[in-house]
């Protein structure tokens, strides 16, 4: 890997060396890096681009790092990585994507991700999306993730784009079994021309199955934001859909929860919320002797954080 | 030491002008100023002069000698001003550390923070990284605003109502907290309030109503003559 990779990797995994444990390094659309451990095993797809992560049952405590970087502009790809995560596991899987263009082409990282979650199994599922570089060529990301939580398990997905990507269209569906749980943290900021779109749709299918997706957003200049929420309440079930937008400039954001219940004990609930930074946090920053453009900063950053 | 000289604040709205400070002059050099009067006389606009959030029509403002009239709110806060709010922000994010430590000027540990925090009466620990959101109660947003005025530390602290919804930690410990800022920043503190207890440990009294200052003295003048005025007892009792 070069120096542009390497800092790529910090941004995107806050790595600073190839790190221990199970790994898979995925740069300029091939595995740069790769290892497995005992209980964590990264097969590459015969079929198509990506990997199989199979975790096995009952693997504790370990961490899996799956970066993909992209530093060579015009460079377009579409990757399927599928994790089987195994009865009981208790697992954190760091994902993240970072693309530097220079060029003027378009550099775009598609990715479908699969997760089976195993009954009992928990995992925490963090990706960061990054983009960097003065070329002209845009900088897009398109993830797809698909979650099956069987009964008992429990997913964390925390995500984070806070800049440098142009245009982003995430998708993510879940269908959830008894006493599963989802919890989807996301966290987004767009400025310049960028345009971000995200739609989540959980199904809870089985009984006492919740799931919790919020996402906290700012929106820049002339970006562009879309929230799309759906929960569909198929048993007795909980769930919570909350959008919370800060907008600035010429921005725009447009959220549209949609809460189905077909279930006479499901409980749903959904809020959305967009306005400005209201004036009375600058004046009260102000006060502390932050100027105004040092309270907006700290502000979002804090709402971000 | 705070002047004013000839303050007006005139708002127009529509087709009619209202006056809402009519030519306040007025000196602040004691330990302890408080200002009182009836809600609606102009108290809080004149506090919000003071911090600069509201720009007078007319008139000027000194501190220590220098003209802050044209000064912004981050100017004069770092001339040396302070200000707590009557209704305290909330911030979605920002933890009460996080303020703590913009109103120090610098990052402050667990300890740091504690250090405020307990002179407020809030078990420190467990407050340093909440949110300063909707989960925290209006009492207690009220001591963390009056915890970052103490984190500040500067020659002037202004407070609109400090005392509103801090009933359960009592007024004895608010007043034992001005006290201690006095011992140690030796500045000065302007509070405006309506109640007894707070306008019986100020030096000087002003009397605020209809935009005009129409009392000022010591609280041996003044509290007498506002406890008697009949219609006006149940704020100083306490009965707002």
């Amino acid at each position: 890997m070069d120096g542009i990779q390497m800092d790529l990797l910090e941004k995107v995994a806050g790595l600073h060396e190839i790190p221990t444990g199970a790994y898979n390094i995925r740069a300029n659309g091939k595995s740069a890096a790769r290892n497995t451990t005992e209980n964590i095993d990264i097969i590459s797809k015969t079929d198509k681009q990506g990997i199989d992560i199979i975790i096995k049952a009952g693997t504790k405590n370990e961490t899996i790092h799956i970066p993909v970087l992209l530093s060579e502009s015009g460079l377009q790809e579409m990757v399927y990585n599928d994790f089987y995560i195994g009865e009981d596991a208790d697992i954190t899987i760091i994902a993240g994507c970072g693309i530097h263009n220079e060029g003027a082409d378009s550099s775009r990282h598609d990715g479908i991700h699969s997760f089976f979650v195993g009954k009992n199994a928990k995992i925490r599922y963090v990706e960061k999306h990054y983009g960097e570089g003065d070329g002209n060529g845009e900088r897009i990301m398109n993830p797809t993730t698909i979650v099956k939580i069987e009964d008992g398990g429990y997913m964390e997905m925390d995500t984070v784009q806070i800049k440098g990507i142009d245009s982003t269209k995430r998708v993510t569906k879940a269908v959830l079994k008894d006493n599963a749980t989802l919890v989807i943290k996301e966290k987004i900021m767009t400025h310049g021309h960028q345009t971000a779109e995200t739609d989540f749709e959980v199904n809870l299918d089985g009984e006492n199955s919740s799931t919790n997706v919020i996402s906290r957003s700012v929106a820049k200049d002339n970006s562009r934001q879309l929230f799309l929420s759906k929960i569909n309440g198929n048993n007795k079930c909980a769930g919570h859909t909350e959008c919370d937008a800060i907008i600035m400039d010429h921005a725009s954001v447009s959220a549209i929860p949609e809460i189905t219940a077909n279930n006479i004990d499901a409980s749903l609930i959904h809020e959305a919320a967009i306005g400005k930074i209201a004036g009375d946090q600058i004046i009260k920053l102000m006060t502390l002797g932050l100027t105004e453009e040092e309270a907006e900063t700290q502000i979002v950053n804090g709402f971000l954080k | 030491m705070l002047e004013l000289k000839n303050v007006s604040y005139r708002v127009s709205d529509e087709n009619q002008e209202k006056e809402i400070l009519k030519d306040i002059s007025l000196k602040i050099d004691e330990r302890f100023v408080a200002i009182t009067g009836p809600n609606g006389g102009g108290k809080s606009t004149l506090a919000k002069v003071i911090a600069g959030i509201i720009q007078p029509t007319q008139g000027e403002i000194f501190l220590d000698g220098i003209d802050i009239t044209n000064k912004s709110i981050t100017e004069r806060a770092n001339l040396g001003i302070s200000f707590a709010f009557q209704q305290p922000v909330r911030f979605k994010g920002l933890t009460v550390r996080d303020l703590i430590s913009l109103s120090a000027g610098t990052k402050l540990s667990v300890d740091g923070a504690c250090q405020y925090l307990s002179e407020v009466g809030l078990c420190a620990r467990d407050y340093v990284d909440r949110e300063i959101n909707a989960s925290l109660s209006g009492g207690e947003l009220k001591r963390i605003e009056i915890a970052m005025i103490l984190a500040r530390g500067t020659k002037l602290s202004v407070f609109d109502e400090p005392e509103a919804g801090i009933d359960l930690w009592s007024f004895n410990n608010l007043i034992r907290v001005f006290e201690d800022m006095h011992r140690k920043v030796q500045g000065s503190i302007v509070i405006i309030s309506h109640q007894e207890r707070i306008l019986n440990i100020a030096d000087k009294i002003v009397v605020i109503s209809d935009g005009k200052i129409t009392k000022i003295g010591t609280k041996e003048e003044i509290l007498p003559e506002i406890m008697d005025a009949s219609t006006e007892c149940k704020f100083y009792k306490g009965g707002c």
